[in-house]
């Protein structure tokens, strides 16, 4: 599996092969606070870079949920939908969001690694 | 204009409190442990909540005020008993709503608990009615915080004894650390709970002390979430100068033998409406599924035709599920009538339901 990537908007992606898997980062969850309700894109449907492809919505506010790279929607993780706190609990993990077979690999290399993604987001919330 | 903080505002700094502006004044939203874990904890144990923002208004007088404020609010307040409190509203000549409130009976006259982004154009509105006849005081040196959920009364009874004699909507003063607080059984969470009057310079200790004895402070994140299980309005969402009592389904806070004579201002239209019915009213809103319908989520029938608003929505911790309150046609309030809610584009299902959403008596002891 390709080292994790993030975007500005907070959302974590890995690659293996062509079929990329994302998420929204254990940062994003703690802006949230407790998520209650989670939308993913449907499976088959093409989602753009810097598209919707989904909401997440904490006891306070809906936020859209953005596709970090273009592609078409191979799976989406039911098991959120159902119990959207399993967001706040492993973000980075089993609360994934979507899988993306993806069309350009090099969209990916717009996006931020690990230490430069740490710093954009204590820069952006302080 | 700066920003006004409360007396609590250091020890809410110290719990790790997340902080937003509200009518002014910098509140917490919530503390660590986060909305939904506060709020099952007011419904399990006991929450403190800072409400020192709220206007506490002493009016000096005896029974000419009394008369007085009978021409104001929709109260018998001549039968009300000293340090009883009943829930009122200020209207204008339609029964708009400037505020709701809470007023309570006491030995030198009343004191009134108002909204703190209406209290200083309530103090004005009063004081326009009243003339200078009585002596008004809108005390900015008195802090309020709420003690809410099933322990609250123990807790508080060991630092304030005598407190747990109280009965729901009555007060008293009470001594305490050489200090007199003024205490009332009420709250707005739909727990049993108090509300507790205190100079400023005493607050801060008072409250750590009822953190001591296990009580946590709660953020306004989680007083919403209470509020509206609870089926109660939130000024500036439910109620504003646009909806009447009638319309805002709290008929039963207008007492009965005002409504034969009026006499009160705004008395004309409540008693058209009560007669006739009002065109939309507010209702409980159970969106189907785990859809979170907001404020301002427009309500359609299945016709396509607009119904109504939602006023405010979020996700009940105690219900476990989405809930919401809005206005709605009155053909279309009752109980279990079929409405589409539009968010992001999209119709969802959803049904009207009795308020509130969560009721003490069947779900005690789930969280």
């Amino acid at each position: 599996m390709s080292e994790v990537k993030f975007s500005k908007e907070h959302e974590w992606i890995t690659l293996e092969g062509d079929v990329a898997t994302i998420g929204i980062t254990k940062h994003a969850t703690e802006m949230l606070g407790d998520i209650v309700f989670a939308e993913l894109p449907e499976k088959g449907s093409n989602v753009e870079k810097d598209g919707t492809a989904g909401v997440v919505e904490s006891t306070k506010a809906a936020s859209d949920v953005y596709t970090p790279v273009s592609g078409e929607v191979v799976d989406t993780n039911q098991s959120i939908v159902d119990d959207p706190a399993k967001i706040n609990e492993d973000p980075e993990g089993g609360a994934w969001f979507f899988k993306l077979k993806i069309k350009d690999t090099s969209e990916l290399d717009t996006l931020m690694n690990k230490e430069e993604y740490d710093k954009f987001a204590k820069e952006t919330s302080s | 204009m700066e920003i006004k903080k409360t007396s609590l505002n250091k020890l809410h700094q110290c719990k790790n409190a997340k902080f937003v502006e509200f009518a002014g004044y910098e509140m917490p939203i919530q503390y660590s442990k986060g909305i939904i874990e506060e709020h099952k904890f007011t419904r399990s144990n006991s929450g403190i909540f800072d409400v020192s923002h709220m206007g506490q208004l002493f009016i000096y007088g005896d029974e000419s005020l009394t008369e007085e404020l009978e021409k104001i609010f929709p109260l018998d307040l001549k039968n009300l008993k000293q340090n009883c409190s009943k829930y009122s509203f200020l209207m204008n000549e339609d029964a708009g709503i400037y505020d709701d409130l809470i007023i309570t009976k006491i030995e030198e006259g009343y004191l009134i608990i108002l909204n703190a982004a209406c209290k200083d154009k309530d103090f004005e509105i009063l004081s326009n009615l009243l003339g200078s006849k009585f002596k008004m005081n809108l005390d900015d040196n008195r802090s309020l915080i709420a003690i809410q959920g099933p322990k609250s009364a123990e807790i508080l009874n060991s630092v304030v004894n005598g407190v747990d004699q109280l009965n729901f909507m009555t007060g008293n003063w009470f001594d305490s650390d050489n200090q007199k607080l003024f205490v009332t059984r009420s709250g707005y969470t739909g727990e049993d709970g108090f509300e507790i009057s205190i100079s400023n310079d005493k607050a801060e200790k008072f409250v750590e002390n009822l953190i001591e004895k296990g009580a946590q402070l709660i953020g306004l994140g989680a007083r919403d979430t209470l509020r509206l299980e609870a089926g109660l309005c939130l000024y500036g969402h439910e109620l504003d100068i646009n909806k009447t009592p009638v319309e805002a389904n709290l008929r039963w806070a207008i007492s009965k033998s005002r409504l034969s004579n009026g006499g009160f201002i705004g008395s004309k239209k409540i008693m058209n409406q009560m007669q006739d019915g009002a065109s939309q009213i507010r209702v409980g809103i159970k969106p189907e599924g785990r859809l979170i319908a907001r404020e301002k989520t427009k309500i359609f029938d299945d016709t396509n035709k607009q119904i109504g608003e939602i006023t405010s929505g979020t996700f009940g911790p105690s219900v476990n599920g989405p809930i919401a309150m809005g206005y709605v046609d009155k053909e279309f309030s009752k109980v279990d009538t079929k409405i589409l809610l539009e968010v992001r584009g999209k119709k969802h299902p959803a049904n009207v339901c009795a308020l509130p959403f969560y009721k003490k008596n069947y779900v005690k002891g789930v969280n």
